[in-house]
């Protein structure tokens, strides 16, 4: 193939980091292919989920407003759950919905589908239904990807291919992922009438709630989610795939039981389940990720970086998929040496505060991979609260007592002491 | 209808998959599965497409989510090929 034929980039996957970066270069006129396994893009892809606003910002100004977004979340929810009641937190703030709403629900094979065509009126060329099985390497760069019988040639390569990234397997940058590095995730999407929705959430309009569980993952590690889209309620659980093992209970099982939980049925009732999926998730946040996101002809983006984090309270992946696919593409832009392609790219996740932001919730990973915060306390808050609300006629317990003697029930001072103290060591 | 609890088959029966009659994306070697002794695989496939038949284990590709998860637990590395399907063909996400 002549340098003629050969691409500016190739980019192996067309999801948010893919279409973001396909976006970027193709606007400042390279000549980029985005390639897709998918017979469309996003048919392969699965959020819980949300998108924050803030990124697609940095792709191009108010783009998102042509977007297929769900709704713009004003209701942020933690549920703690025990075996038949809940405790629910429901933060409610306008601000979050004024000129530029802070984050969207979404689903991903209209939002992904939407964001690779608007690559594509960019300029950039997307092939869809191509699986790139292998990198083309020459004195030690990369210089193009193998697909069937195919070879395709450019000056850099973006592996934007996911979680599972055998990409950059391929290119040495990491090993395959291993159980305790990930979760396995498991949503069902749930028809309702929009009305239905606005009134069982508390909502006007296009307004949405996005709901964390802790708690509801029968004794296993992870976490539940459930989020208001325009016409459906996406729910869905994250496990430990080593802990699922251990158990014994099947992911699927736990997520009918969630259902079916008297907390959370009546918000589904009368709804129809129109599509179950699954799909991995980063869980370690920064320790995660690959020690080195580049090589001479190659970088790699988005899930397949291990770009996620989780705090307890924020789930955060698509966006960090985005900023780093228009980091890439700011960094391919600014240097026509392959070879200074991938130092830029790290200095501009710095620079638009991925790299450091991820180093500050670096630890968050270890509290949240306590058992006790998924079972323990939840049970023993949620019956602090039965205590608190009951009444029988008979002479109550002291409160100070009671309390005293329900904590002493589930946890022993030690473990307050030293989850207390875990806590203090990982955010701080 | 109305909510309630789904099985796996039904749960897969909503989704769209276009099956790849020719090539299997996951190959077991069934003989290394038969020496595992905590096979995973059954329990963490969250289309749960790992079976014990007559004591040997079955596994059926056609309703994969292509999550990877098997391939992550798999401990005595039976599993001998993981990728993902050819072009087009697999599952199919119209919301995702």
């Amino acid at each position: 193939m002549s340098d003629e034929e050969k691409f500016d980039a190739i980019i192996i996957g067309a999801g948010p980091a893919g279409a973001a970066c396909a976006y970027v270069l193709a606007k400042e006129g390279k000549s980029v292919i985005l390639v897709e396994r998918g017979a469309t893009a996003g048919e392969k892809n699965l959020t819980g989920g949300r998108l924050y606003t803030y990124a697609m910002e940095l792709v191009e100004p108010g783009l998102y407003k042509q977007a297929p977004m769900q709704r713009k979340v004003v209701r942020e929810q933690i549920m703690m759950m025990s075996a038949n009641s809940a405790i629910t937190a429901d933060y409610v703030n306008y601000d979050f919905n004024t000129d530029m709403p802070q984050s969207f629900t979404v689903l991903r094979a209209p939002f992904d589908e939407w964001f690779a065509g608007k690559a594509e009126e960019q300029g950039a060329m997307l092939a869809c239904g191509i699986l790139v099985e292998d990198l083309i390497e020459k004195d030690g760069k990369i210089v193009g990807v193998r697909a069937g019988d195919d070879e395709i040639y450019a000056n850099v390569v973006i592996a934007a291919d996911g979680i599972n990234s055998f990409i950059a397997q391929k290119a040495g940058l990491r090993d395959d992922i291993t159980a305790h590095s990930v979760g396995v995730g498991a949503k069902e999407i749930i028809e309702l009438p929009s009305s239905v929705i606005q009134d069982r959430f508390n909502l006007n309009g296009d307004e949405g709630a996005a709901r964390v569980i802790i708690g509801g993952t029968e004794g296993v590690l992870g976490g539940g989610f459930l989020y208001t889209n325009q016409e459906s309620i996406s729910l869905g659980v994250v496990l430990n795939p080593a802990d699922i093992a251990r158990s014994g209970k099947k992911i699927h099982d736990i997520l009918q039981e969630l259902k079916m939980h008297p907390a959370i049925y009546p918000l589904i009732k009368d709804g129809t389940t129109v599509e179950y999926g699954a799909h991995l998730v980063p869980e370690l946040g920064f320790s995660g990720m690959p020690k080195k996101l580049y090589r001479d002809g190659l970088v790699v983006v988005g899930d397949a970086a291990g770009m996620c984090m989780n705090t307890g309270t924020i789930l955060r992946g698509i966006d960090l998929a985005i900023v780093s696919g228009v980091a890439a593409a700011r960094a391919i832009i600014a240097n026509e040496g392959a070879s200074d392609i991938g130092v830029a790219y790290m200095q501009e996740l710095e620079k638009l505060q991925l790299l450091p932001t991820m180093r500050l919730y670096g630890k968050y990973h270890e509290l949240l991979s306590n058992p006790r915060m998924i079972s323990t306390y939840p049970n023993m808050m949620n019956e602090i609260m039965k205590m608190m609300f009951s009444v029988d006629g008979t002479l109550p317990k002291r409160i100070d007592k009671a309390i005293f003697g329900i904590v002493k029930k589930h946890v022993t001072f030690g473990q307050i002491l030293a989850d207390g103290w875990k806590g203090f060591k990982a955010t701080t | 209808m109305t909510v309630k609890k789904l099985t796996p088959e039904e749960l897969l029966g909503l989704d769209k998959f276009a099956v790849d009659e020719e090539e299997p994306h996951i190959v077991l070697d069934k003989t290394i599965c038969a020496k595992c002794v905590d096979k995973p695989c059954l329990v963490v496939c969250p289309a749960v497409l790992y079976t014990l038949k007559d004591g040997e284990m079955n596994f059926d590709y056609a309703g994969c989510l292509e999550c990877g998860t098997c391939r992550v637990v798999c401990k005595d590395k039976g599993i001998i090929k993981w990728t993902y399907p050819r072009g087009t063909f697999g599952v199919a996400y119209r919301n995702g």
